[in-house]
Formats: C-alpha cells, structure tokens, sequence
C-alpha cells in the first residue's frame, strides 16, 4: 500500500514537473499552431544555466531557479523575433523542418561545449533525502518540484482567466484577425507567451536535472513526451495538458514500477490510441481549428 | 481544345522519358564504374536515395507528413536481417521482396491510422509508431538481439551466382538495379491516373473528394507502397552491410530522410536521388571539418532552407543550368521547379 502511495506521489511530481517543461508548447502548439519540436532546446538551455550557476560560481539553488527561467525567455524572445516569426504563416512542414534543425543545432551546441555527460546540479542539503509520512517516503526534492509547480500552475490559470493580458491573449488566439481589429497587438501577445513558455521550460529544465537527467540529448529524447502532454490534453485550456502531465507521469512512473520490461511501451500505445480516438485530444475542443 | 485534352496532353507529355533523365541515370551507372574504390559509400547513397523516393511518394505527392518513417526501414532491416541469419530464405533477391512486404504490411495496418486527423495527429501517430517499433525491438531482444543488434548475418550470393565481395562491387551493382526497378514502377505510378489523383488529394483532398476520387483509399494505397519502398530500402541496408541495430528506427534518421528529400525537392521523384547525393557529400564534409559535430552543421543547413525558402532555392539552383538550356534547346525545355508546397 506504502509503496502505491509513494509511487503515485513521485508520478505527481513527475507529471508536475511535465506539465511546466511542457505548458509554453501547449500554447504554440495548441494556441498558435506552430510546431515546435525545439521546445526541449529551451528547457535544455535553462537547466544547463542553472548547473553552471550553482556548480561553477557557487550560487544559491534557488537564487539560480528564476535566472534559468530569464536567460530561457531571453533566449525564447531573441529567436522568436528573429526567426520564428517568419515562419507562423508556413506550412507545418517547414516548420517541422525548421525545428528539428534548432534541435539538432542545439545538441551539438551543448555537446561543444558542456561535453556529452550527463550533468548534475549540487542540490542544498536541505533538498536531499526523504521523510516519512504514515510510512510513505516523501522526497524533499519531489514535495518542493509539486510546491513550486503546484503554485506555477494556479497563478497560470488566474493569470490566464482573470487579468486583462489573459483575456488579450485568448482573443488574439480565438480570433487574430477580429482580435487585432479591437486593438489588441497580436504579435505583441504572442511574443510575449512566446517567451514566457520558453521561460517555463527553461525553469523545468532546471528543475528536471535532478530527476530527468540532463544531457545533451534532452531535447531529442523528451520531444515526445511534450508532445504527448500537448496533444493528449488538447488545447482549449490550461488544465487539458495539466491533466494529461499528471496522467503521463503517474501513467510512466507506474510503468516502469510494475512492468519494467514493457519500457515506454505502454505510454506510445496509450497516445496513439487517445489520438485516434479523440484526434483533439482528450480535453481538446471538439471543432476542427 | 478542350480543358480535358488539354490536362490529358500535359500529363502525357511530363510523363515522356526526357533525355536528361537518361543522361542522369547514365552518369549514375559510369559512376560505378569511374570510382571502384568508392562502393561503401555510393551504395550507401543509393540506399538512402531509395529511402527518401518512399518518403516522397507521400510526402510529395501525397501531401502526408511523416516523422516515422524509419519504421518501415527498421522492419524490412530486421526482417531481411532474421530472414538470413535463420536460413529461412537464403536468396537475397527473395530475401528482399519478403522484407519489403512485411514492412508493406505494417504500413497497410497502421495507413488507417495515418489518414485520420490532421498534420499535426499525423506527425505524432507517425512518430509514435516509430517510438513503438523501437521499444518493441529492445523489449523483445531475444529475437532481434536487443541493443547489440543481429550479428553474423552471411549473405548469400545474389541468384545464386554472384557473391557480395568485401569491396562493396556487387552491393553497388545490386542496389543500383533494386533500385532502377523501384524508380521505375514509381514513375509509372505517379505518372498514372492514379497518381494524378493523388496530387489532387494533396492539392485540397475535401475538392478532390468531390470530384469522386476517394480520397482515403487511394491514400492508404500510397502509404502502403511506400511502406514497401521503405522496406526495401531497409533491407538492402542490412544485405549490404550485415548488421541490423535499434538505430534502424531512430528519430534522426526519420529527420535526416526530411532533409533529404527537402535538399532534393519534393514531387519529383529525382529529389530523392539528387538530395542523398548532397546530403552524404555535405555529411562528409562536415565530418571532416567537425568529426563530433557534424550535426550542428546539419541542423544550420535545415534552418537555412526553411528561411531562404524551399521554393526559392531551387529557383537559384537551377538558375544556371536553365540559361544553358535556354541557349540550346529553346525557351520551352527549361527545366521547371517542382510544385512542392506540402
């Protein structure tokens, strides 16, 4: 029973953790229907940031948390202005084209210069270890990855529902045309999430090292399960990928608990599956956009 | 002149051998002869230009996005790879036709997956089939060797007659002839009605279902034939190189197979021929530069097609030759830049 229990809240902070690398690819991908398979390069970029902070100049693990998540967005908004924007209005296979090249950019990038290692950040004490609640080992590390995400994903959600950028931005997205016709600067808008999402992902790359494993290879190898969060839960919300994060990661680290051997198996079948079922995914709005 | 006739003239006349692709598979063959110390890598080429024919028979004129195509690749490699390592069928001409169907059949299977949705559910279900056949290989590693991959593969002479020698002559020779064949029965095929028709599913499938073209099964047609390229393409992998590993269904050789076929141009069948030969040259070249970092390289070259624009380079490409062309045979031979908005 303990070691459900404990599995089931390493799955949690598993899917948490998904859910913020992957959240800024639900709104291009979702939102602004631009595929992206280059959103690991900047979850990639913040968590190498942050190994760099803490192990080579001595910084505080959580003073170098919000400077992973600038230098991604920075990162996010000097592409998107340059690059990424020419290619909004192209076919899904230039941008695919284009992505997978930023990808591959990037892993020879980090490989150049980090080497092909896996990295690790040196954690604070305070961190390391676990405790027990009525018998269930609890990570101090895991409880602190819910914490944060946990509080990432509310403040998302009001941000989204109830301040005035939220509601320019699900206009811009309903409807560019209309949206631009009220005054709202669209692109503005989408810079702007643009770069934030990046952010994210920078800040979940950082705080994946610990749990993921950070290599050079990041992008490449949890393309699919950013993918697999965006499409599964749809784009019409935010709690659509919240929800398909949590079922993944519960789903995965289950996985690989009860049935070692069947690997991701289990996770590819259950995506194609949601997909030929529900091609919206399971959260997704129903209409075709 | 009717409008019929008229779409009937054009279509007879693109379909017409030209001299260049004469002169294009002529040079081809005296290059097997010009540079015996080169068969790995020409035969190399050859293989992956058969690879990317298959993607661009759905890609470019079929208009479905693929990033799993490596999983026909890796199951006619596998299957070519068991069926000789077993015994079970000892002539590779066989051997091949056997792989090329298996993976022919798994492409007719998960086609029904393929055509629902849209790009985007495209791109993922492909991808993800992809993903699947490599851990189903890894899983099961009793058969498929697991991550060592299959070792001791001994091919067996070609018809019984021709043995693979270590230089690669005969791997070069056999692969040219699978693959003249192959581009033959494609260029019949895209040339037929049925391939005009795929065109105009890929062009806007909902107009060409309403003209009466029946838009789903000629499109799980298509993805099944080119299952069957793939395969092949697979299967001469391991024939020429006797091993076959989990790298066979790996991402980046669906994103390679992409750049590929984009370096060449879609559509046109000779994109696939034409970009493998660039592709492995750049390969090369990058490799000396950079042993370790090629990819980068690689990726930069993708980028800056995707900016420049497809369409636009090739325009510049064949800038030079149509001026010659124009100077020689006239205005109207010049060689025109293939449709190839997917």
């Amino acid at each position: 029973m303990t070691a459900i229990l404990t599995n089931l809240f390493d799955g949690v902070a598993y899917g948490m953790l998904l859910f913020v690398l992957a959240c800024g690819l639900a709104v291009t991908l979702g939102l602004m229907n631009f595929v992206n398979l280059a959103h690991g390069a900047f979850a990639m970029a913040g968590g190498y940031v942050c190994m760099v902070l803490v192990n080579r100049m001595g910084w505080p693990f959580f003073a170098a948390l919000p400077l992973a998540f600038v230098s991604s967005a920075a990162i996010g908004i000097a592409l998107e202005r340059t690059l990424y924007r020419h290619l909004y209005t192209r076919s899904h296979l230039d941008q695919v084209l284009f992505t997978i090249g930023l990808t591959f950019m990037s892993v020879a990038a980090v490989d150049y210069i980090q080497g092909s290692s896996r990295v690790f950040i040196n954690l604070p004490a305070a961190l390391q270890g676990q405790f027990d609640v009525f018998g269930v080992g609890i990570g101090r590390y895991r409880l602190m990855i819910i914490v944060i995400c946990g509080l990432l994903t509310i403040g998302l959600q009001m941000v989204l529902a109830k301040t005035r950028f939220g509601s320019r931005l699900r206009a811009a997205v309903d409807d560019p045309r209309a949206a631009s016709g009220l005054g709202i600067n669209v692109p503005q808008v989408f810079a702007f999430t643009f770069a934030f999402g990046c952010g994210l992902a920078g800040l979940g790359g950082a705080l994946s090292a610990e749990i993921l494993g950070l290599d050079p290879y990041f992008p490449l190898k949890f393309m699919i399960y950013f993918l697999i969060v965006v499409t599964v839960g749809g784009s019409s919300s935010i709690t659509g990928p919240f929800l398909a994060s949590l079922l993944l990661g519960i789903g995965d680290v289950a996985g690989k608990y009860y049935v070692p051997k069947m690997g991701p198996f289990v996770i590819y079948t259950m995506m194609i599956v949601i997909l030929i079922w529900r091609p919206n995914g399971l959260f997704g709005r129903t209409a075709a956009r | 002149m009717t409008a019929s006739s008229d779409v009937g003239f054009h279509a007879q006349r693109q379909a017409r051998w030209h001299y260049g692709e004469a002169a294009f598979w002529l040079v081809v063959l005296a290059c097997g002869f010009l540079f015996p110390t080169r068969y790995l890598i020409m035969t190399d080429i050859l293989r992956l230009a058969l690879f990317t024919m298959s993607l661009d028979l759905i890609l470019g004129y079929a208009g479905i996005v693929s990033l799993g195509h490596a999983a026909f690749f890796g199951v006619g490699a596998y299957a070519a790879g068991l069926l000789a390592l077993h015994g079970i069928i000892n002539e590779p001409v066989l051997a091949l036709i056997v792989a090329g169907l298996a993976a022919m059949v798994l492409g007719f299977a998960t086609s029904f997956l393929v055509i629902r949705g849209v790009d985007l559910t495209r791109l993922m279900v492909t991808l993800g089939i992809a993903l699947l056949l490599e851990a189903l290989a890894e899983r099961f590693s009793n058969i498929t060797g697991g991550t060592d991959g299959l070792q001791g593969i001994e091919m067996q002479p070609i018809f019984g007659e021709i043995p693979f020698d270590m230089f690669g002559k005969a791997g070069f020779f056999y692969s040219l002839a699978v693959l003249f064949v192959l581009f033959l029965l494609a260029r019949r095929v895209v040339h037929s009605p049925f391939g005009l028709s795929l065109r105009a599913i890929k062009n806007n499938p909902l107009r060409a279902a309403a003209i009466g073209i029946p838009v789903n099964r000629r499109l799980i047609a298509i993805y099944t034939l080119a299952a069957f390229y793939a395969g092949i393409a697979g299967a001469l992998f391991t024939q020429a190189t006797a091993i076959a590993s989990l790298d066979v269904f790996a991402f980046e050789r669906s994103a390679d197979l992409m750049l590929v076929l984009v370096i060449g141009g879609t559509g046109y069948l000779y994109g696939g021929l034409i970009g493998a030969v660039v592709f492995r040259m750049l390969q090369e070249l990058f490799s000396t530069i950079t042993p370790q970092y090629w990819q980068f390289w690689i990726g930069l070259v993708l980028v800056v097609i995707v900016l420049v624009g497809r369409q636009r380079l090739h325009r510049w490409v064949l800038y030079v030759p149509n001026l010659i062309i124009k100077q020689v045979a006239g205005r109207k031979a010049v060689v025109a830049v293939p449709e190839s908005e997917a």
